[in-house]
């Protein structure tokens, strides 16, 4: 490509209040890992509230473990690693501009299996609600703690949900004024900072299947 | 420029909205969808000043109740709303957003040297967070209020609670999000954004503390916000987190709660030593003492505060030897403190002080936040402490710290970078009697709780016996006073704006990036930008004076002596 072109890409990609697109990138970035930061921070507080109900409850916990769905966790953490594997791609693609649409799809295809994560997620949580697994006055296990171990499930699979709602709509709109301004998209850092958001929504995903759908399995 | 030699002719005219960034557009769209952080700045700082005569009208009938001995101007339980509601208004939506979202957005790029701060459309984003978070608050309070206690306690909020919990902790969950995103703002302007030759040791102290506060929000707040949603989550769909009866711990609650609100108290008090770090030092014309080690003292107590929640549980069962950490660790953060304060006495010794009202402010955040610290070293020793817990004691150690500092020192801000900001200048001697009110009322105010809380009243409480009504009758004739001092300087500034003086560009002849562009700034803040060649707080030569020198010197320009250059 001649300068030019890069030069109008980068100016395209440009906003206020910087004067040059890599130190905007290098800005971008910055901002996202501190955010990221922040975030980590949040899960922690419910990670740590789990970590202590499941020392004091660890057969509780064993047990209600065992009826959490492997098939849906499974399957689910496998739909995220692979988008997960699509959205890597992402940024290096989409600085070549002829690259670009490869690259838009792959962001197509990262919010698509983020689409079917939560089709599926939708169908085991409908399983649960039949299995009375939804803490309450008819909650299927009797064991104390159990109802503990299940409250956070519900509540880490649902933030976990939100926060995938979020990337796949940060992902569709990258994709979408992606395809209308192709130059933008070669040099916006808005690349890169989507792209850690959808690996961070994905790496707590990896922590939620662990400690959720794993204990109780096994002798 | 002819605009300017007019406006210079004329110091009465009315065309104060006519120069800088306040004269770039008149209209409402012009300040609601600015992405300039100093107008930006000025939507919070309006905000804020909202929500502090709410939670101010709400203690004041506290103080009203408290003047008797019975419970008699409101029923017990308005009188609960009556707490919480100043404590949730005064903590998020006055005093953590305070400082950082109103002088640290205004003052920070060009304390830096910038233009903007690194992400513009998210500094608005994040004032439409607040006032998001801001609006749930007012329908709360028109709804019937909560009557929790700021602190959400479960399981009384998740379960039990008849009033609007819910509405309260989501206007604390959205109103943290906004600081969350100032903070990270901040963060990524302080790495990217430093003009040519303005290395981390040259940056002011005011920045250092906009930096060290980004951090403990960023690593903080998300705690909160997970807790108050889980709490949300337990009141809402009855999923137990909290819940004994299920075998949940409220315990847990109160652990994730002070994780975030201990940090939350150096949230509000390290701007207010990042704005007394930049007055101190002008109004002494010396340059600031130990600065490296004030720069270390900032980080210290932005890491050690993360470490030291546990001392807000010493009576809730948690284990002895949790207790016996804490208190150390309670003790420990208070050695930075004492460093601070030690450098801000030593940089007065042999300085040129000057009693201006920023300085007066300064003072009376330096003596209020050291009563308000010592009496914390009481709190952190656990002996004391239990025999201390819930009562006035601990509402007078907190109040000398949060009001008696945070506000003092907000107010210091005000007055030293009014000028700055609004390009006019506020009459020096009512400025002088509102901030000399301000201390007296202050301490006419909380002392007596120091007394009374020692002597064994509790907080909380709307009837009381009668042996405690002299120090609450004290208490609340100094509200009353403090009630006067807080609002004269909304008067007078306010008069300012219109019949005031028209500032220079430095008027305290202060060092600082700031105070080398117009007053009030151009929209980009900077004709050019600035190259920084000199240490921070370079008001007189390093080393020792040249006498022959000097004499020289104050002979030729009376005016300046001690100065820069």
């Amino acid at each position: 490509m001649s300068r030019a072109t890069t030069h109008s890409a980068e100016e395209a990609a440009l906003r206020e209040p910087w004067e040059d697109i890599a130190r905007q990138r290098q800005a971008v970035e910055m901002g996202m890992w501190a955010f990221l930061a922040s975030e980590i921070l949040f899960f922690t507080g419910i990670f740590a509230g789990y970590t202590i109900y499941r020392s004091t409850y660890p057969e509780a916990f064993w047990v209600a473990g065992g009826h959490t769905s492997l098939f849906y966790g499974g399957t689910n953490t496998a739909i995220l690693l692979v988008s997960s594997a699509a959205m890597g791609i992402v940024p290096s693609a989409a600085r070549w501009p002829s690259l670009g649409s490869f690259a838009r799809t792959m962001l197509w295809v990262a919010a698509l299996l983020g689409i079917a994560f939560l089709v599926l997620k939708g169908f085991e949580y409908a399983e649960d609600f039949d299995e009375h697994l939804f803490p309450g006055p008819d909650f299927e296990i009797h064991e104390r703690g159990a109802q503990l171990f299940f409250a956070f499930y519900w509540c880490v699979t649902a933030i976990h949900a939100i926060h995938l709602i979020i990337g796949i709509g940060l992902v569709a709109r990258l994709a979408i004024a992606g395809a209308r301004d192709p130059r933008w998209f070669s040099q916006t850092p808005a690349v890169q900072a989507t792209a850690l958001y959808w690996g961070l929504v994905d790496v707590i995903w990896t922590i939620v299947f662990v400690i959720l759908y794993l204990p109780g399995r096994g002798s | 420029m002819t605009d300017a030699v007019l406006g210079d002719t004329l110091p009465h005219d009315v065309t104060t909205f006519d120069k800088g960034y306040l004269g770039d557009g008149h209209t409402l769209g012009s300040w609601l969808f600015t992405t300039d952080h100093k107008r930006i700045a000025i939507l919070y700082a309006v905000t804020i000043t909202i929500f502090f005569f709410i939670g101010g009208i709400a203690i004041a009938l506290v103080r009203i109740e408290l003047v008797t001995p019975a419970q008699d101007f409101v029923t017990a339980d308005e009188y609960n709303r009556l707490f919480t509601l100043h404590g949730i208004v005064m903590v998020w939506f006055f005093l953590v957003p305070s400082i950082p979202t109103t002088f640290g957005n205004f003052l920070l790029p060009m304390m830096i040297g910038a233009r903007d701060l690194a992400f513009p459309k998210l500094n608005l984003f994040s004032w439409y967070l607040t006032i998001i978070g801001g609006a749930l608050t007012i329908y709360m309070l028109l709804a019937g209020g909560v009557d929790t206690g700021w602190t959400f306690y479960t399981p009384y909020s998740s379960i039990y609670s008849n009033s609007h919990v819910i509405a309260a902790a989501m206007a604390v969950f959205v109103a943290g999000f906004g600081t969350i995103a100032t903070g990270v703002n901040f963060i990524t302007t302080i790495h990217t954004m430093r003009a040519p030759g303005m290395t981390w040791f040259r940056l002011p102290l005011f920045v250092w503390a906009m930096y060290t506060v980004s951090v403990v929000i960023v690593l903080a707040t998300p705690v909160l916000a997970m807790t108050l949603l889980l709490m949300t989550l337990e009141r809402f769909f009855g999923v137990p987190i909290f819940n004994p009866n299920e075998g949940g711990d409220p315990l847990l609650f109160q652990h994730l709660f002070w994780f975030y609100s201990h940090p939350a108290v150096y949230i509000m008090i390290l701007p207010a030593m990042g704005v007394v770090s930049e007055v101190i030092p002008c109004f002494a014309r010396r340059r600031l003492f130990g600065y490296d080690f004030m720069v270390y003292a900032l980080i210290a107590i932005s890491v050690i505060g993360f470490f030291v929640w546990g001392h807000h549980m010493f009576v809730s069962g948690q284990s002895a030897y949790a207790n016996l950490v804490f208190s150390f660790l309670s003790f420990i953060v208070a050695v930075p403190s004492a460093i601070k304060v030690f450098n801000w006495t030593a940089t007065l010794y042999r300085g040129q002080i000057t009693y201006e009202s920023p300085m007066l402010y300064s003072f009376g955040f330096v003596g209020l936040f050291t009563i308000g610290g010592l009496t914390g070293l009481f709190l952190a020793s656990i002996p004391i402490d239990i025999h201390a817990t819930d009562t006035y004691f601990v509402i007078a150690h907190f109040h000398y710290v949060m009001v008696g500092g945070t506000v003092s020192a907000f107010f210091a801000a005000l007055h030293f970078w009014w000028p700055k900001i609004t390009g006019r200048m506020y009459p020096e001697a009512w400025a002088r009697f509102a901030a000399i009110l301000m201390f007296f009322g202050f301490n006419f105010t909380f002392f007596p709780q120091f007394i009374m809380g020692w002597a064994g009243m509790p907080r909380r409480y709307g009837s009381y016996p009668p042996e405690f009504q002299i120090y609450h009758v004290l208490s609340s004739a100094g509200a009353a006073v403090l009630a006067i001092a807080y609002l004269m300087p909304l008067a007078y500034l306010t008069w300012s704006l219109r019949w005031g003086r028209r500032a220079p560009d430095n008027p305290w002849r202060a060092t600082g990036l700031e105070w080398q562009t117009s007053s009030p700034p151009p929209t980009h803040n900077f004709e050019k930008l600035p190259i920084v060649e000199n240490e921070p707080y370079d008001y007189h030569p390093r080393g020792y004076v040249d006498q022959e020198h000097e004499a020289a010197g104050t002979a030729e320009s009376p005016q300046k002596g001690g100065e820069q250059q």
